[in-house]
């Protein structure tokens, strides 16, 4: 009997290929989409830990404290030796120095007088050691809009915004006027090497990026950095990875006092990260949920339709002389093998994808314009354990449960309708 | 039930719902059908033919009245037992034929066997010689849709009739078909009740059928009007 059902079930596309695509095609989608959705997020975290927080920040206690300011004056100092300890200490991590700056920018005329003036924000970082993370981290090339990265001291990179308006172009002279590290007037003069598109309101109408060396040398801030940001290998947030590096960080310190002593912040305990991560995490859910429950949806009707279409033959093995039970056991029995066969297919084709965009990554900004800081230009994706689970289980229950509802009319309606429908 | 009485029905009522009314499809029918006897129920559309030959087929049940089947009161019947009636004694064949598209012939015919749990070798030698009675052995590997209207019917006798049933039902067995192919059929189902002693009842209005029936009973809104010898030998 299960032979010749078998055989029922491979010959007739309606009853196996139609169902079988759907369910694939929706597991398929579920795991591919919760994938993306995955990778997305980690995207922006990815995005947010390389531009400002690290996957954990070291800075003094001092700095810590008052972080949204950027205090230059608590800065750490002796940082290459910190830089040499922590490499030592959490080799999973690559460890990057940077200076977070505020200051007004002076633009001369030709007669060396003050032509116009703007306040700009800006981050140091080191941009020409030979093969440095920082260009990487940042994305520079991708954003870089004309001139091109700085290569020589005294070089920098401008918001093509602020540019204009200060009508600079590339090879263009500034002086920033700003505070030392001591607390008194730094004046260094910069070229424009070339600008960027930060995609960032506030950093397009104020943003810069320098050397690292350079604005140590104008900041009196030798051998010392406002923060030091580490970051995993991977470039991948564990949020428990990095609690095991704060933990052993601290355990350091425990029981040290002096606000100038280096403290430690994961990325999501850094101001407003922890509400972004927890409502990243909320929307990712509900996404996730809406596309299950439609997907679902669809499989379920599959089920639902599959059967509907297939009254006229129960009629016919009713008047046989199948029980109903039987009739209907089978019908279960037929969905389920439809519904691992799709489910298992689905899960193997969308975590194929998963893995894919996960190891590779898609490049797409030659199809995307207006690229902004922010934004991963290529397709991420990252597989969970959940990745193996959040499509089968839906896509093995919706088709089961769909023929399982269609499958009940079996017993609510008398043999003699059935038998009436397979007439008609 | 006396020897040789297969079917006897006792003043049998069936009444159908429809909304506040309700409609009266058999009124005190009072029939009994012996052991191979080739009879039929005639009588124009809405007579309640087919809902004498669903009762008897134990697809329905009465509203009032009895009709016993085999010694078994259908009325009184569960699904699982009147499933189990059906299988073991009674063949169905259908005015559209009904053969399952996605099987070849043999596996139609096999079908009920398979529902017996009859051994393979039983189930192949039974599902051929059902074929050799209607001439299609030659077809068995075919589908329904290479078949004719009237090879797809005799494939429809030959599921009926594989499993040795006492009592075949045909519901308006020729209406699809040609008057070549209604009298090839015809003449298979005699050969059949001949040979087998099975019980053939027929609902029909096709004077094709009619002249072959032994026994004609004609139903009139539902009651028995006439019970009379047919033309057939």
């Amino acid at each position: 009997m299960i032979r010749f059902l078998l055989k029922g079930i491979l010959r007739d596309r309606g009853r196996s290929l139609f169902p079988l695509l759907v369910v694939t095609a929706g597991v398929f989608l579920t795991v591919a989409f919760y994938g993306y959705i995955l990778g997305m997020m980690n995207n922006m975290i990815r995005s947010n830990a390389n531009l400002r927080h690290g996957h954990v920040k070291v800075m003094t206690r001092a700095y810590a404290q008052d972080i949204a300011q950027v205090p230059n004056e608590l800065a750490l100092t002796g940082v290459a030796a910190l830089s040499d300890e922590l490499r030592t200490s959490y080799p999973d991590l690559d460890w990057v120095a940077r200076i977070p700056f505020g200051g007004l920018l002076d633009v001369p005329d030709d007669e060396g007088e003050t032509r116009i003036q703007a306040p700009v924000a800006g981050l140091a970082v080191d941009l020409r050691t030979s093969g440095g993370p920082e260009p990487g981290l940042l994305g520079l090339a991708k954003i870089l809009v004309r001139g091109r990265m700085p290569r020589v001291p005294g070089e920098l990179l401008m918001s093509d915004e602020l540019a204009r308006k200060l009508g600079l172009d590339i090879g263009g002279k500034a002086t920033l006027i700003t505070t030392t590290m001591a607390g008194s007037l730094a004046m260094a003069n910069f070229t424009v090497a070339g600008t960027i598109r930060f995609g960032i309101r506030a950093m397009d109408r104020t943003g810069l990026i320098a050397d690292l060396a350079d604005l140590r040398r104008a900041l009196d801030m030798d051998d010392a950095a406002g923060e030091v940001l580490g970051l995993f290998k991977d470039g991948i947030y564990r949020s428990d990875q990095a609690a095991a590096v704060l933990r052993s960080f601290e355990g350091r310190y425990a029981g040290r006092q002096g606000e100038f002593l280096p403290a430690m912040q994961t990325l999501a305990e850094q101001p407003g990260m922890d509400i972004i991560i927890g409502r990243m995490r909320y929307a990712t859910s509900a996404i996730v949920f809406i596309f299950l429950l439609a997907m679902s949806l669809v499989m379920w009707n599959a089920g639902l339709v599959g059967t509907l279409r297939r009254y006229g033959e129960f009629g016919l093995r009713l008047a046989i002389g199948e029980a109903k039970g039987h009739v209907y056991r089978t019908m279960l029995a037929e969905s389920l093998l439809i519904g691992v066969l799709g489910s298992t297919a689905g899960t193997v084709l969308g975590l194929s994808l998963s893995w894919y965009l996960q190891v590779h990554g898609i490049d797409v900004s030659s199809i995307m314009k207006n690229i902004t800081f922010l934004m991963d230009t290529v397709l991420h994706s990252k597989i969970t354990p959940l990745s193996f689970v959040i499509g089968f289980i839906p896509g093995l229950l919706a088709s089961l449960i769909g023929t399982a509802i269609a499958g009940r009319t079996i017993y609510k309606r008398q043999t003699a309708r059935l038998f009436k429908e397979l007439e008609s | 039930m006396e020897n040789g009485t297969i079917i006897r029905t006792t003043d049998l009522v069936k009444i159908y719902p429809m909304g506040e009314q309700s409609i009266t499809a058999l009124q005190d029918v009072n029939l009994t059908f012996g052991r191979g006897e080739f009879a039929g129920l005639v009588g124009p559309s809405g007579s309640g033919k087919t809902t004498l030959l669903n009762i008897l087929g134990s697809l329905d049940a009465p509203t009032r009245g009895s009709a016993e089947v085999l010694g078994l009161r259908v009325e009184a019947l569960p699904h699982k037992k009147a499933a189990e009636l059906r299988n073991r004694h009674i063949g169905f064949i259908f005015q559209t034929f009904n053969l399952l598209p996605v099987y070849t012939v043999f596996e139609n015919v096999e079908f009920p066997l398979l529902l017996l749990g009859m051994a393979t070798a039983a189930r192949r030698k039974a599902v051929m010689d059902a074929l050799e009675w209607v001439h299609l052995a030659d077809r068995a590997k075919s589908r329904p849709n290479q078949l004719s209207g009237g090879q797809s019917q005799r494939v429809a006798i030959a599921r009926a009739v594989v499993k040795k049933p006492e009592l075949v039902l045909a519901d308006e067995p020729t209406a699809n078909l040609d008057a070549e192919n209604s009298h090839h059929i015809l003449h298979t189902m005699e050969n059949i009740n001949r040979e087998l002693r099975t019980t053939f009842l027929f609902s029909t209005h096709d004077d094709k059928v009619i002249g072959h029936l032994r026994r004609k009973i004609t139903l009139v809104d539902g009651r028995v009007a006439k019970d009379e010898p047919g033309a057939g030998r």
